[in-house]
């Protein structure tokens, strides 16, 4: 089923790189960033472009491949990759990258990197809960404006720093509105429109003109659910897709769930819902230091495996299954990836007791060697599902 | 009526003739899977129908499985009746053992490029299942691997290594579990305990991947490397006894897809 609102992000995605040198040639800057906590309204603040420059292609990996050891995890080797071959137009644009610690492949990795790019490294703590690691993410925070000012020779204010609260603020809404319309029964959209909607929109620079383009595929969905559009069915299963991030190039069980015949509803990763629920509070009449405090606060409760405990994934999932009518969970892991590896045992077991819902875990990399044993995998579980025999 | 199933393996073809009036087999036949899958369904058949001294037209309807499930989707041998019902080796496997062992919970199959653990419910429908990651390790890949370099066949593998005294083979990789197997020839450990290790670590394998299902019940093991009755008493002591082969046991799948074609009919 197309979608014409999303033919325009195609279209427009096509030249997007073209965009962003042309913004350069007038004096724009742009900063890379690896993963959703380095905070994308700071950056916006200090008047510069916001890149997405996390690895999702198989074609950069035998290049990483000659420095990094084939066993890490394909989306780190991807993302150096791009560097390796000087691949990735938004890494060569990037006037300064932010390296976020969260895994130990990635940290290592960006040892390696900083001899390349002008790469500011934020310390991201491992816990959620304590006072200590609150303040020394405060403090990253901190330390990132002064860099900013420092390399863009730009100047962060209160002012820009609410404004860039408010477009962000807009932007997430705009994708939540797109997301949130496979809340209804059967979705309007596939996973993979879903998929490559969200990660295209995370490259462009004018957020206006993103935050459109989202609200109008939004628009087209809520027509369709009005005039009962669906590519699927009542009986189609409804299936929410959690774990690692996936973009295109590593979208392969995304698009095998849905050739076997289920919905994703909700991808529940960092290229699709988690995103959304980045919600900033700041009082308009906040200092500096608050609304910085405030930012803080917010990004280090983001659910990601690499924090111990991390209570607040499995709390997002319990509301998702609800929200979306979720008939089973995939929880998926790179192969490399230790800390979703791990953590995806007490997944698999919170699904199937508190949720009550079949869960499949499956472990991949970005190559498709293995996708008819992914597929075998799907098929199985597909027919196992409640009214699916 | 008479249904056939089929499941198509990365090594071996294989088929089943059920008749449903009478609830039992009426043949079975195997054969390498080959390069051309369609070839390989429409000689199966056939054969599988001369075996059983019945005309394939006679055959209500076709269920296919295995890897090369979807060349016996539209197969030609079965023109003018339905498309073959194509179903999952996992649900197949289950409905087969549960035929076959009515009394298990669990099933355990060591095919040729995946190993499986499935939970049955109580109807024999497949309740939760886990497979092995994406490596060959602990496969029956692995095995014909290291029988080939062992210059046995799996009889004759199987045979030794019920003599043999299990070296441990470490590599969890079977690539380099190769070069393993290579270097304890260099230093002539004999053959037999090369054989019991390679078995040994299998079925320590497939033991762990069965325990990661979370059920205390009596497995069926199902798969051509049932066959081998050093296998099955290696994984039955690697799961405290708890295991029983069924009849056959390499054509429990294409037994489930017989029976799953039966249903819709
Ligand atoms: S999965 Fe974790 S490390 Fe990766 S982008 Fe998301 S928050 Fe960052
Ligand atoms: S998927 Fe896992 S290993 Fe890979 S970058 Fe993310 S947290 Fe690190």
């Amino acid at each position: 089923m197309q979608l014409q609102s999303l033919d325009r992000v195609n279209n427009y995605f096509e030249t997007n790189a073209l965009r962003i040198a042309d913004a350069k040639e007038k004096g724009n800057k742009v900063v890379g960033i690896y993963c959703i906590y380095a905070p994308a309204e700071i950056i916006l603040a200090a008047d510069a472009i916001c890149v997405s420059l996390c690895g999702t292609k198989q074609d950069s990996i035998p290049a990483a491949e000659s420095v990094l050891p084939r066993t890490l995890c394909p989306l780190i080797k991807s993302s150096y990759g791009f560097l390796v071959n000087d691949s990735c137009p938004y890494l060569a644009a990037s006037d300064l990258v932010i390296g976020e610690t969260t895994c130990d492949g990635k940290k290592k990795m960006f040892e390696i990197m900083a001899a390349d790019k002008n790469l500011f490294v934020m310390h991201l703590p491992y816990d959620q809960a304590s006072e200590m690691a609150l303040t020394s993410w405060q403090e990253q925070f901190h330390l990132l404006v002064a860099r900013l000012e420092q390399d863009l020779s730009a100047r962060i204010t209160r002012e820009k720093l609410l404004a860039a609260i408010a477009v962000v603020r807009r932007e997430r809404q705009a994708l939540k509105r797109v997301f949130d319309s496979a809340k209804h029964k059967p979705a309007p959209v596939t996973g993979m429109q879903l998929l490559e909607l969200a990660f295209k929109t995370s490259f462009l620079p004018d957020k206006e003109e993103g935050i459109s383009l989202l609200n109008a595929v939004a628009d087209e969905l809520e027509t369709r659910i009005k005039t009962g559009q669906s590519p699927f069915t009542d009986q189609t299963p409804r299936i929410i897709l959690t774990g690692v991030p996936t973009g295109m190039g590593s979208h392969k069980v995304v698009a095998l769930l849905e050739e076997c015949g289920a919905s994703v509803v909700c991808i529940d990763n960092c290229v699709g819902y988690k995103k959304t629920r980045i919600a900033i509070d700041a009082a308009p009449d906040a200092s500096q230091d608050e609304i910085i405090a405030a930012l803080a606060k917010r990004y280090l409760a983001i659910p990601c495996s690499v924090m111990t405990p991390n209570p607040n994934r499995f709390a997002t999932l319990k509301e998702l299954a609800l929200d979306f009518a979720a008939d089973a969970v995939v929880d998926l892991s790179w192969q490399g990836c230790h800390t979703y590896n791990v953590e995806a045992r007490a997944v698999k077991e919170f699904v199937n007791t508190e949720l009550g819902l079949p869960c499949l875990r499956l472990e991949s990399d970005y190559s498709t060697g293995d996708s008819e044993q992914l597929r075998t995998r799907i098929e199985a579980f597909l027919e196992m599902l409640p009214g699916k025999k | 009526m008479i249904t056939a199933g089929i499941d198509i393996g990365s090594v071996a073809a294989k088929a089943v003739l059920f008749d449903h009036d009478t609830g039992r087999v009426l043949a079975r036949r195997s054969q390498p899977s080959g390069y051309d899958h369609a070839e390989t369904v429409r000689d199966l058949l056939a054969a599988t129908a001369t075996k059983a001294g019945i005309e394939s037209g006679t055959i209500t309807a076709l269920g296919a499985t295995g890897y090369g499930r979807m060349a016996a989707k539209n197969t030609p041998a079965f023109t003018g009746k339905s498309a073959a019902r194509v179903v999952s080796e996992i649900r197949c496997h289950a409905k087969g053992a549960h035929f076959l062992c009515p009394e298990v919970n669990a099933v355990i199959d060591i095919g040729g490029q995946d190993s499986k653990a499935i939970r049955l419910d109580a109807q024999g429908e497949v309740a939760d299942f886990v497979m092995n990651d994406k490596c060959a390790a602990g496969t029956g890949r692995f095995l014909l691997m290291a029988a080939t370099i062992l210059e046995m066949d799996l009889p004759s593998f199987s045979q030794a290594a019920a003599s043999g005294e299990a070296i441990a083979i470490n590599s969890m990789c079977a690539v380099f579990a190769e070069s393993e197997i290579v270097s304890l020839i260099a230093r002539r450990v004999r053959r037999e305990h090369i054989a019991a290790g390679i078995i040994e670590s299998i079925a320590q394998r497939a033991a762990s991947l069965a325990r990661r299902l979370d059920t205390r019940g009596l497995f069926a093991f199902s798969g051509g490397l049932a066959t081998s009755q050093t296998m099955a008493n290696r994984l039955a002591a690697a799961l405290g006894g708890k295991l029983t082969v069924p009849e056959q046991p390499q054509f429990c799948g294409a037994l489930g897809a017989a029976l799953l074609a039966a249903e819709g009919q």
